[in-house]
């Protein structure tokens, strides 16, 4: 099958590109760095299969940082039949010099002019056919968000594909030398193809960060937006998680129990109060984890990422991280698995190592949806979000603290430079490709993980077979007993153990436990709660919640980014160390206070 | 003609950059973020707390430490 691989800067929407022309969903955002790993899709070509590679953006093929070797690793092993270079046409100034450097490598390539409609706009023009001329490959002008241009892409490739023989992988082993040369030939192609206006500012953008960036209005900016978009999260989300959650509840009613009747009470049990009510409970929280992250999809693709950035970078400097390093903290309050991989961009290991270690202190879907629940069943409603914003400042503590700890250990001298791309508004289609990827990535861990999860939690909670279901003489009992001299002194009893334990794996089954382990759902389990839990030994737990590991997913992210496994021992020990001793420490503490 | 360090400039000043002394690696990355003798740097704003900077080379806004900063030799229009 023939190769086509896509190469370009970083924020030049190869990834948008790639989704249009294969039809996937790439995660695509306007940060420089969306995209660390190798994408492949297969799309038909004239007829023939043909398949389409996304490659991470890269400033040039020297390749120093972990992302760039990704893609020289890539060219230099396998045979690539022909490479369509992106580059942002407002930036063709500099970019350039890409296309330059693949054309030394003679492999076969086109180019595609990307946001051509920003180019228009800033009043850039390219003359595409001299440029053709004068680099020797056929050059389109497209944007491929809105899709203009798309079609003359298309052709231009399917014309170079037919005609292209791969250039074998060894011959480009022997590398560029001249940068020189590439300057010169830069500057000619330009002058011949290229005008630019001499004052050109994107107006927009400059006033936008002229507000956003202000010295003193910067950050709490930042603060009142990241309030604002949670708080409207929970305004449109909660209806709707009722909503869904009536549905559940009339399916069963209505059509489950009467179909199931006539089961055996065990098995009766087990898909009703197990798996129905399990996955049902952790369903209920899918509109909310959608507009989560159509909000974050927002957020990423607006450019907004890099000032916060720019604003955090002199108190990350003092933590031994930077700019990315809060970045990749707010991606993990969606997750922190393409958090923890977006640490590629940086150079230096120890600057990745620590940056990786806090990552997992930052509270992701999955862990709000354990507090939004606990939340709304102990709290009032008026104190509810208070508690859950209280979190959220936990989250940053603990990350902060723990840099600051361990800063003299991964030191760094990791030079800190970042483009601030101009403001741009996500396409309907693009939040809507985002919102149902999110709903598939909930399908494939609920049938991973939490199906399984909350079918293990049924077993352990209603067996031995004998004994009064959830007491302390079935097997959850008996490890709730077990971890008692442990999970006691923080508040922690031992229906609650059972779902830390099972947390450990994802902490979407930690809701579907509880609604397991108490054998309810809906009002009658957040009612049941209320009753068996005071509001210390919630917050104690939702604390430890917070703190300890992640998830599976996490931790398997941990160990294959860092290759590395005593740092990844560690990264599981240090949170759970934290974790306990924070609980403790609040638990104790308000509890010797009198609450 | 007299040149500085790019850390020295204020908000809103111009200059050309002169000379870039930085290691191998991150001077390539200068290069392709558009940092090349000869070009017109303008500086934006400077982060607050001895936070980075921010510049504009042609089209293209970029940040980037104090400490790099010093590495970058500019020269005043004036």
């Amino acid at each position: 099958m023939k190769r086509v691989a896509l190469v370009g800067m970083p924020n030049t929407g190869k990834s948008t590109f790639f989704n249009r022309a294969t039809g996937a969903s790439a995660r695509v955002g306007n940060w420089p760095g969306i995209t660390v790993d190798l994408l492949g899709a297969k799309l038909l070509l004239a007829g023939e299969m043909v398949e389409l590679v996304d490659l991470p953006g890269i400033y040039d093929l020297h390749g120093f940082s972990d992302d760039e070797q990704v893609v020289r690793h890539f060219l230099e092993n396998n045979p690539v039949d022909l490479v369509v270079i992106i580059l942002n046409a407002t930036q063709i100034e500099r970019q350039l010099s890409l296309a330059l450097q693949i054309k030394q490598l003679c492999l076969p390539a086109v180019l595609l002019l990307n946001m051509a409609d920003e180019a228009q706009k800033f009043g850039i023009s390219i003359d595409a056919e001299k440029m053709s001329t004068s680099l020797e490959m056929p050059v389109v002008m497209l944007s491929a968000k809105y899709g203009n241009g798309y079609q003359g892409a298309h052709q231009i490739i399917t014309r170079a594909i037919q005609n292209s023989t791969p250039v074998p992988p060894e011959k480009l082993q022997v590398l560029l030398a001249a940068d020189d040369q590439i300057e010169t030939d830069m500057e000619a192609v330009l002058k011949q193809t290229v005008q630019v206006p001499v004052h050109l500012s994107d107006n927009l953008t400059t006033q936008l960060d002229r507000l956003m960036l202000h010295p003193w209005l910067g950050l709490p900016l930042f603060f009142l937006i990241m309030y604002l978009l949670f708080q409207a999260i929970f305004l449109l989300g909660k209806p709707l998680q009722d909503g869904v959650g009536w549905l559940l509840e009339a399916f069963k009613q209505d059509a489950l129990e009467p179909m199931l009747a006539g089961l055996p009470a065990a098995l009766h049990g087990l898909l009703i109060e197990g798996i129905y009510n399990g996955v049902g409970t952790v369903a209920t929280f899918v509109p909310i984890i959608v507009l989560f992250f159509l909000f974050m999809a927002l957020v990423e693709d607006s450019g907004y990422l890099s000032r916060a950035a720019f604003l955090m970078d002199a108190l990350m400097a003092k933590l031994g991280l930077d700019g990315r390093s809060f970045v990749m903290m707010l991606l993990g309050f969606g997750c922190n698995v393409p958090a923890l991989m977006g640490t590629r961009v940086m150079r230096s290991r120890s600057l990745r190592l620590l940056t990786m270690l806090v990552i997992p202190f930052s509270l992701c879907s999955a862990r709000l949806q354990v507090f939004v629940f606990i939340t709304a069943a102990i709290f009032s409603p008026k104190a509810a979000p208070l508690v859950l914003f209280s979190l959220y400042l936990f989250s940053f503590a603990a990350a902060f603290t723990t840099a600051l700890l361990f800063k003299s250990r991964f030191q760094n001298n990791e030079p800190f430079i970042l483009e601030l791309p101009p403001y741009r508004f996500p396409t309907l289609r693009q939040m809507v490709l985002r919102g149902w990827h999110e709903v598939r990535h909930f399908l494939s861990r609920a049938s991973k993980f939490i199906i399984a999860g909350v079918v293990l939690v049924w077993l352990l909670t209603h067996f031995p077979q004998n004994v009064a279901p959830g007491s302390i003489d079935t097997w959850a009992g008996m490890i709730g007993h077990f971890m008692e001299p442990v999970l006691a002194p923080i508040g922690i009893d031992q229906h609650l153990a059972i779902a830390l334990i099972f947390g450990f794996v994802a902490k979407e089954i930690v809701v579907g436990s509880l609604a397991v382990i108490y054998g309810l759902e809906g009002s009658a389990l957040t009612g049941m709660m209320a009753q068996q839990l005071d509001w210390v030994q919630a917050y104690s737990f939702m604390l430890f919640t917070l703190v300890y590991t992640p998830c599976l997913s996490t931790i398997a992210t941990i160990r294959s980014e860092s290759k590395s496994i005593p740092y990844t021992s560690f990264a599981v020990a240090f949170p759970l160390g934290l974790a306990w001793l924070l609980s403790f420490t609040f638990y104790q503490t308000a509890r010797a206070l009198g609450y | 003609m007299t040149t500085v360090n790019l850390e020295t400039l204020k908000a809103g000043e111009t200059a050309t950059i002169a000379a870039v002394h930085t290691d191998r690696a991150l001077s390539y990355r200068l290069a392709a973020l558009g940092f090349r003798i000869g070009k017109r740097i303008e500086v934006i704003r400077h982060g607050r707390f001895s936070g980075p900077l921010h510049v504009r080379i042609g089209a293209t806004d970029i940040m980037l430490r104090k400490k790099e900063a010093q590495k970058i030799e500019v020269q005043t229009l004036a």
